[in-house]
């Protein structure tokens, strides 16, 4: 393309041209091979998802501030929040990150020029965007009430509702997740700058290798799993179908076997950006480099062998519930060692108090409530009575949103002066995280106790003595939301009226902060030698 | 490397994320590997659907394999092996940049690959005849175990999902072959060709696993 | 990187065919013997010698980098993980003497 041909060694006062400034046209950004321009393409398609996914929360926290369901029939309220689940994770959680901030930074912190496969990212996108109409058509032609998890024979048999349409656009969703981390395997393994070892690279890429191994190994499985319930159900084959000796608890197997991986899939490459952001905040290199990255990997690993915690109670043999139960808690094991790696990492740092700091320690926070929950739900016994609760809505919810989605927002505000070349208001940045902190937990925790006391999921009539939690929970969901729209009015203002941003805003070490903010097109203007480990922060006392 | 990608002089075939041909090659290798490892768990969600049901009613699909036709499916499974062949030698040949050769293979397989298709054609239409078609066209004959359509979804399931990949794969050697006629591919060029030929032998070692799985398990039906 | 200037040669390609025709002729053949529960394991162990041998000759990865063999090894490793873990279900089900499926006999 002719962006190109430009020269990027102009006059010192003159502007730079940068990936952004390089070309305005609507073809410059719809046909760009440039992964930074991509990432800008995910931003903004991820966040008309966030939104709409949001507005169906925001009916199911109404629905649920009464004990009657008056503001829907149940029918409704199965589409709402079925609507809600299937766009939160396969529109948005799964590409959150990488599809965004990893596509901007991988190439960049590999000291790449781009990506392996600059065109297959662009298809990607283009995949997701098609995945996003067909599942718009499906929303907005009656929805779907299958729940996230799709299972059979409700999906293949009796649901009265968009379900094919709805699996086909997660499927594709899929395919351009795999397309993606295809991309990220191959780059990190053949693109990395002279120099850049493998115990050199940042932990945010080790972090979406692993998170790119997930995808390959394990979003191909979903993707036959809804090719068979399609065409159980569009043709009347018969593969999960008890009337034909077939066993709907294998759909639950084949399910899990991506989806409790894809669980990692929403949090390890937040985890890559706490990381960063940790080891910035602390102005010290991450403790226990070698084992931080490790645990990335082995958290992939391991996470291929624990699926039928889903199914402790499903008519899976309690033999294998054992098994799985047992490998569940090793799997605890690395993202422990995350979590006490950045705390060590925090240990007598000199902590600056910027917005990035608010959401590592917000992160840390919400992660290790989910995390330890997490253990609840793995034995087997307490799980039969906790199972389909409110508490395991709170369980995931800590890790989803109090992780991955403290971590996008954390991300996007730690590099959005690298991405956009614009500084936004420190303090609102502050608020915000704030906001969402508090606003999360009073969401979040009382349906904790709601589990435990045992109001089911999924229902939106309940007893009386629910409502107190019920209604905090709703007007937490309030905060929050408002903690969620303060950062985009900000950060889109930035855009426009923000102070222009320095190269190194934070201080940061890392080759995306030795580049301009923002890059130019080709990332570097000459490609770098790499010379020294990641996190080279020098001794406390220089601060 | 201190100059910017467009400016340098660049050898043919490399794209400017690339810093010379090796390292692109190499990533063009890895990259269909990487692709070949979802085939592999996506083919493997069929397979592990067959076992589970094989196991608990062999009796079943016995009956049902022994519905189908061997000598067609042996024939199919020797077709596949000399498309192969024949894909192999293309890539061997586009290690010297050898147009006409490259050309000449890359025919023969495309002819096998539609060969292949059309003796499927012919397999399908006849179970469409016989009514073994599960939620399509379900009429078998006489008695049958009850869960026979099990058998044959996977058995639709599958072999159709290995014809879809087929079907993908003639498109695509169709784009390569036009490239060659083009001249594209040279010598040090000609990583187009070597991915494509793994995705064929991929499709070709599916093939390889479904033809016993599905075909073989009749003559053991009497016993 | 001369990697293609030592694959396999014609002459190696026409041997790896010999035998994938020769695999073939032999797992129908033994179809027809009654080996009792053998016929599965010889059937699946001829289909994993012809895979491998595609893999390693027409495929290259005899004479690939030390990653090829990985990923190779990495799809094969996660699709042994999915049968592995459904099946110990399926098959430890019945263990307990209570009917723990309602689906399956
Ligand atoms: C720290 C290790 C973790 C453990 C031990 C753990 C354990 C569990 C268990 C046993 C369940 C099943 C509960 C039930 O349905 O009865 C569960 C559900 C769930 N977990 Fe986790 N988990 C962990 C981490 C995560 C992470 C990192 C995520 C996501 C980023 C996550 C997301 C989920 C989701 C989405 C569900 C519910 C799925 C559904 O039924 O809709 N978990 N977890
Ligand atoms: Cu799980």
């Amino acid at each position: 393309m002719a962006i190109v041909e430009r020269d990027i060694r102009t006059s010192e006062d003159a502007p730079r041209v940068n990936y952004l400034n390089n070309g305005y046209g609507l073809k410059s950004w719809l046909l760009t091979k440039d992964h930074k321009r991509i990432a800008v393409l995910y931003i903004i398609s991820i966040s008309i998802f966030f939104a709409l996914g949001g507005l169906f929360a925001s009916l199911v926290r109404f629905e649920l501030m009464t004990p009657e369901g008056d503001l829907m029939s149940s029918d409704t309220y199965n589409k709402v929040f079925s609507m809600h689940g299937i766009i939160m994770v396969f529109f948005f959680l799964v590409p959150s990150i990488p599809a965004t901030i990893g596509n901007f930074l991988v190439p960049i912190m590999v000291g790449a020029k781009d990506l392996a496969f600059p065109r297959v990212n662009l298809l990607s996108w283009y995949v997701y965007v098609v995945a996003g109409i067909l599942g718009t058509i499906a929303v907005v032609g009656g929805g779907v009430d299958t729940g996230w998890t799709f299972y059979t024979p409700y999906s293949s048999t009796y649901s009265n509702s968009n379900v094919i349409l709805t699996a086909m656009a997660a499927f594709l969703a899929g395919f351009s997740s795999i397309l993606t981390g295809l991309n990220f395997v191959v780059t990190i393994h053949t693109m990395r700058a002279p120099g850049m070892t493998w115990f050199r690279l940042p932990l945010f890429v080790w972090s979406h290798y692993a998170t790119s191994l997930i995808m390959l190994l394990g979003t191909p499985v979903i993707a036959i799993t809804l090719v068979l319930l399609m065409l159980e159900r569009g043709f009347g084959f018969g593969f999960f179908d008890p009337n034909l000796g077939g066993d709907p608890v294998l759909f639950q197997h084949l399910f899990w076997f991506y989806s409790h991986p894809a669980v990692y899939i929403m949090i390890l490459p937040s985890m890559g950006v706490m990381s960063e952001m940790v080891a910035c905040v602390a102005r010290k290199r991450v403790f226990g480099y070698e084992f931080v990255a490790f645990s990335s990997v082995a958290i992939a690993i391991l996470g291929f062998l624990v699926w039928g915690h889903h199914m402790f109670v499903s008519s899976q043999s309690t033999y294998a519930g054992m098994v799985f139960s047992v490998i569940t808690f090793l799997v605890a094991v690395p993202s422990a060692i995350k979590t006490f790696n950045w705390t060590a990492t925090l240990y007598k740092g000199s902590i600056v108090f910027d917005t990035p700091m608010f959401y590592v320690y917000g992160y840390l926070g919400l992660f290790l409530v989910g995390g330890l929950t997490g253990l609840f739900l793995s034995s087997m016994g307490l799980d039969i009575h906790l199972h389909d609760t409110y508490f395991v809505v709170a369980h995931f919810h800590y890790i989803m949103v109090g992780g991955q989605v403290m971590g996008y927002l954390g991300g996007m505000h730690f590099w959005w002066p690298k991405i956009t070349g614009k500084m936004y208001p420190d303090i609102w940045g502050r608020v915000s995280a704030l906001l969402v902190f508090l606003g999360f937990n009073l969401t979040f925790f009382p349906q904790f106790i709601l589990g435990y006391m045992g109001m089911p999921r999924r229902y939106h009539v309940y007893p009386d003595e629910f409502q107190v939690l019920n209604v905090a929970s709703s007007l937490g969901a309030s905060i929050l939301a408002l903690g969620y729209l303060i950062p985009g009015a900000y950060l889109t203002w930035s855009i426009f009226k923000g102070p222009k941003a320095p190269d190194n805003p934070w201080g940061a070490k890392g080759l995306e902060w030795e580049t301009t903010s923002p890059p130019p097109t080709f990332n570097f203007d000459e490609t770098p030698l790499v010379t020294e480990e990641a996190y080279q922060y020098g001794p406390i006392e220089e601060h | 490397m201190a100059d910017h990608a467009a400016h340098r002089d660049h050898p043919h075939g490399l794209a400017h994320q690339f810093e010379d041909m090796p390292q692109q090659k190499e990533s063009a290798v890895i990259g269909m590997w990487s692709f070949l490892i979802t085939e592999i768990l996506f083919f493997g969600g069929f397979f592990a659907t067959y076992l589970i049901y094989r196991s608990y009613y062999p009796y079943a699909f016995f009956e049902g394999s022994s519905h189908l036709d061997i000598l067609l499916g042996g024939i199919n499974t020797a077709v596949l092996i000399v498309s192969s062949l024949t894909m192999a030698m293309a890539v061997h040949e586009s290690h010297s940049g050898n147009k006409k050769r490259i050309m000449v293979y890359l025919i023969l397989t495309g002819i096998l690959g539609l060969t292949f298709l059309v003796i499927k054609y012919f397999e399908y239409s006849s179970k469409v005849e016989h009514g073994l078609v599960p939620g399509l066209v379900w009429h078998p004959h006489g008695e049958y175990s009850p869960q026979l359509a099990l058998f044959f979804s996977l058995y639709f399931g599958m072999t159709g999902m290995h014809a879809l990949h087929m079907v993908v794969g003639i498109g695509l050697l169709t784009w390569v072959f036009v490239k060659t006629a083009q001249g594209t591919y040279t010598a040090e060029y000609n990583a187009p060709i070597e991915i494509f030929g793994l995705y064929w032998h991929f499709v070709d070692i599916v093939w390889i696993f479904l033809f016993p799985l599905l075909y073989l398990l009749g003559t053991q039906g009497g016993h | 990187m001369a990697d293609h200037h030592h694959g396999p040669t014609v002459r190696i390609y026409l041997a790896v065919f010999a035998a994938l025709m020769f695999f073939t002729v032999l797992t129908v053949w033994v179809a027809y013997r009654d080996l009792g529960p053998f016929n599965d394991v010889v059937a699946l162990g001829i289909a994993c010698t012809k895979a491998t041998i595609v893999i390693l000759f027409f495929m290259h990865v005899k004479y690939a980098s030390r990653l090829t063999w990985l990923m190779a090894g990495a799809g094969v490793l996660f699709l042994l993980i999915l049968f592995a873990f459904a099946m110990a279900d399926y098959v430890s089900r019945g263990w307990l003497g209570i009917p723990v499926s309602h689906y399956l006999q």
